[in-house]
């Protein structure tokens, strides 16, 4: 901002200066710049000597003056806020995702939340059950760039799996994809249902039921763990699973408790969010290139996630972001309070605005616009490489009270 | 008796005698074309893409790439990151690239004024290529004032010092066979160095163009044809000497020049860095050895004043027109093949000088391994080498 500011005259005076910082980058570079010809070129420029550059003052400062930062298209006042689809200037992907060619939108994913279905045991526990198929996919991560997944049920992340604390689970895994693969759950459960080598890895074409109670409530996840782990990993296999923590256990937070029960009063009072931080690495060199929130990058840069201010807000957050050994969420303006791995019905951190994550890390962050101003507010990884690389977004606050 | 037996063979027989294999030819192909008996290869893979960078322009707008497809399928540019950051781009024209083509890519980034940028290119397979920009200054415009300036820095290194070394002429006339011997053989060495240079620098180009172009064997082959050809263009009339011989020298030279300033005007439009003065000063010395070498041939002639000026325009005047053409369309195999004519020039003058050398001396294979020679020869490639390492860094 400051260098589009700047007077062109001032531009001018400190020409000289990144002249002479060019000549030692150039030593720098070592015998790759050493050519005869770079060589000559610097002689070239130099050659005119100061008389040169004095007078082609106007030509090498045009772009210090002007060009840093100040693009022909961009806007004319670079106070001014910008506008719809472009949030970010001129930072952003070029194009749109095709959601419905995908068969998901990171959208609706936010509160996609998969109950299952449940029937009643006979010592009166609920029996809840999951069906999630392996499924060879190819996916658009980013606007017309296709990445060859291994998904659960067609989809990156998975289906988020809800249930609530002390249920019966059964989760039937069915493995249609190509490689072996596996449903590994954080959680408590037998070594038998642990979805490693001998515990659930399936081959293609096979079928293994997990079956386990539901423990700890919390914000969990599951993933495949056939080996190799990290290519299984980033070709998409993992996804939530959340546990609810029952009332009647907690006595002393019931209240807390009852809000997060999926569907109870109390918990219509929440917005709550699903989001898994992940990243692919789409040339297969052990770094990533598209980094986002429920795959899709700069997805809610372009669609910002509505957020009824008058409301509170719970998101599940999960790191399934492979190769970068941690990730972040940051949000802008406000405030949060956090809960590690949601195992927890107080905070384990209060009033932060920067949580960071390890692989596998997750926990659930809860906030409130009550008392701002409507606009959007940004959300973004604060490793600023990767909120650039995709992992950035907007909350669209209105509604109700505020300034 | 056999090629007899043929001839008188009947016109009809001899020309389906021709026909047999073209047509056996045709229908392989078209079996080949309707049967695709490679589609059993096809596992399933990525196509192979491969893109290539020929010109960097960074300007008020951004950054501008010139990019070349040389991958298997048409490819598709689909993100652009600038130091790891998703931008937008315009690319022109629009669509999927065909193999050979090229389009431009408009990036409007706010780059730093000398700092380094890498561009990364993400393909829909989500294959990068990477682009580093080592240091980013604004490409000079095709102006009158920037074209005047390149003239000038063109002059210094390409006519200078081959009229200073033309200048060494009347010192170098009275010498005997000796010194004659010498600077001919002196001659001889310093295009020895020009010619290993030109022709790594040659291969050092082709290796950043598209591998369509073949870099290496492009290099190789159009130096044979240049080499070849001016061969026989200088023993049209004989054997050339003297005045005639001087022009040769003059015209490897300048070509070599004219690949030289090619490559300049291109760095010089890609933005690469200045250095210093006494870069230019250096290879102004360096280069001054190439007039000495022109004159050498002409020692016993009574060459007019204007055969001097032609002489210094023809060797070192390329040197501008390279620089121009450079700056405003560069790529890097055109300066390659620039290169690659320049060394065919520089060989056929090695081999002229030479040849001039041997017949002026009875004995030559005494005079081969004479003092002087072996000395000229070795003093030649010594002097080149050792100005080369005062501007090398």
């Amino acid at each position: 901002m400051p260098a589009q500011t700047e007077k062109p005259s001032h531009a001018a005076e400190s020409a000289v200066a990144p002249a002479q910082r060019d000549a030692r980058q150039a030593v720098a570079a070592g015998p790759a710049s050493a050519s005869r010809r770079a060589l000559l070129v610097g002689g070239l420029v130099a050659a005119g000597g100061a008389a040169v550059v004095a007078r082609q003052a106007q030509a090498q400062t045009a772009p210090a003056a002007t060009g840093a930062g100040n693009m022909a298209d961009m806007a004319a006042d670079p106070y001014a806020a910008d506008t719809g689809g472009m949030m970010s200037g001129n930072m952003t992907m070029v194009g749109r995702v095709d959601h419905a060619r995908n068969g998901f939108d990171p959208t609706a994913m936010l509160t996609d939340w998969d109950t299952g279905r449940t029937e009643i045991l006979p010592d009166g526990r609920t029996l809840r059950i999951f069906e999630v198929d392996a499924i060879d996919m190819e996916i658009e991560i980013a606007p017309g760039v296709f990445f060859p997944a291994w998904t659960f049920n067609g989809r990156v992340p998975g289906p988020a799996l809800r249930a609530k604390e002390g249920e019966r689970l059964r989760i039937i895994f069915r493995n249609l994809g190509s490689h072996p693969h596996s449903m590994h759950f954080h959680g408590i459960h037998s070594a038998r249902m642990d979805g490693i080598t001998g515990a659930g890895l399936i081959g293609p074409g096979e079928e293994f039921v997990y079956e386990f109670d539901a423990k700890p409530f919390g914000c969990h996840l599951y993933h495949c763990h056939a080996l190799p782990l990290k290519r299984h990993m980033h070709k998409g296999m993992y996804g939530l699973f959340v546990v609810d923590p029952d009332p009647a256990l907690h006595p002393e937070f019931a209240d807390v408790a009852a809000s997060r029960v999926l569907g109870s009063p109390e918990n219509a009072q929440w917005q709550e969010l699903a989001m898994v931080m992940n990243a692919f690495d789409t040339n297969f060199d052990g770094a990533n290139e598209v980094y986002a929130v429920n795959t899709i990058g700069m997805a809610f840069m372009n669609a910002p996630i509505k957020i009824d201010k008058s409301r509170p807000v719970r998101i599940y957050l999960m790191n399934a972001t492979e190769f970068d050994p941690i990730n972040s969420f940051h949000l802008h303006g406000n405030f949060f309070d956090y809960f590690d791995t949601g195992s927890q019905l107080v905070p384990t951190l209060r009033t932060v605005d920067v949580i960071m994550q390890c692989q596998a890390q997750r926990g659930i962050l809860e906030f409130s616009f009550a008392d701002h101003e409507d606009g959007l507010y940004m959300f973004h990884a604060h490793q600023a490489e990767f909120t650039e690389l995709g992992w950035m977004g907007f909350f669209d606050v209105s509604g109700g009270r505020g300034e | 008796m056999t090629s007899e037996n043929q001839l008188r063979r009947p016109p009809f027989i001899r020309l389906m005698l021709l026909l047999l294999p073209l047509a056996t030819m045709l229908g392989a192909f078209v079996w080949i074309a309707a049967l695709d008996p490679l589609r059993s290869f096809n596992n399933g893979a990525p196509p192979v893409e491969a893109l290539t960078v020929e010109r960097t322009i960074i300007d008020a707008n951004g950054i501008a790439l010139k990019l070349r497809a040389g991958g298997s399928a048409p490819m598709v540019i689909a993100q652009v990151a600038v130091d790891d950051a998703y931008w937008s781009f315009t690319q022109d024209p629009a669509g999927p690239i065909a193999r050979g083509n090229a389009v431009w890519v408009q990036i409007p980034y706010p780059w730093v004024l000398g700092e380094a940028h890498n561009i990364t290119l993400l393909t829909n397979t989500g294959m990068t290529f990477a682009h580093e920009i080592a240091v980013a200054v604004a490409t000079p415009k095709p102006s009158g004032p920037q074209l005047r300036l390149q003239a000038i820095i063109g002059a210094i290194v390409g006519l200078l010092p081959v009229a200073l070394g033309l200048m060494f002429y009347p010192a170098m006339r009275g010498v005997g066979q000796g010194g004659m011997n010498f600077l001919l053989a002196l001659t001889v060495g310093l295009l020895g160095f020009l010619l290993l240079d030109t022709v790594s620098e040659a291969l050092e180009q082709s290796a950043g163009a598209a591998a369509l172009f073949q870099g290496s064997a492009m290099v190789w082959l159009a130096a044979l044809a240049s080499f070849l050809m001016l061969m026989a263009i200088g023993r049209w009339r004989g054997n050339p000497e003297g005045i005639a011989l001087a022009f040769y020298i003059a015209l490897g030279i300048g070509i070599h020049n004219f690949g030289e300033g090619l490559a300049i005007g291109g760095a010089f439009a890609a933005g690469s860095a200045g250095l210093g003065t006494f870069l230019v000063l250096g290879f102004a010395l360096h280069n001054v050895t190439e007039g000495i070498g022109i004159a050498a041939p002409m020692l016993r002639a009574r060459p007019k004043l204007w055969t001097f000026a032609a002489l210094t325009l023809l060797a070192g005047s390329p040197a501008i027109f390279g620089m121009w053409m450079g700056s405003l369309a560069y790529a890097p195999q055109w300066s390659a093949l620039a290169l690659a004519v320049g060394a065919g020039a520089i060989l056929q003058v090695m081999v002229e000088v030479t040849a001039y050398l041997l017949r002026q001396n009875a004995k030559w294979q005494v005079a081969l391994m004479s003092p002087p020679v072996l000395g000229g020869f070795l003093g030649g490639l010594a002097f080149m080498y050792a100005t080369a390492a005062l501007i090398k860094i």
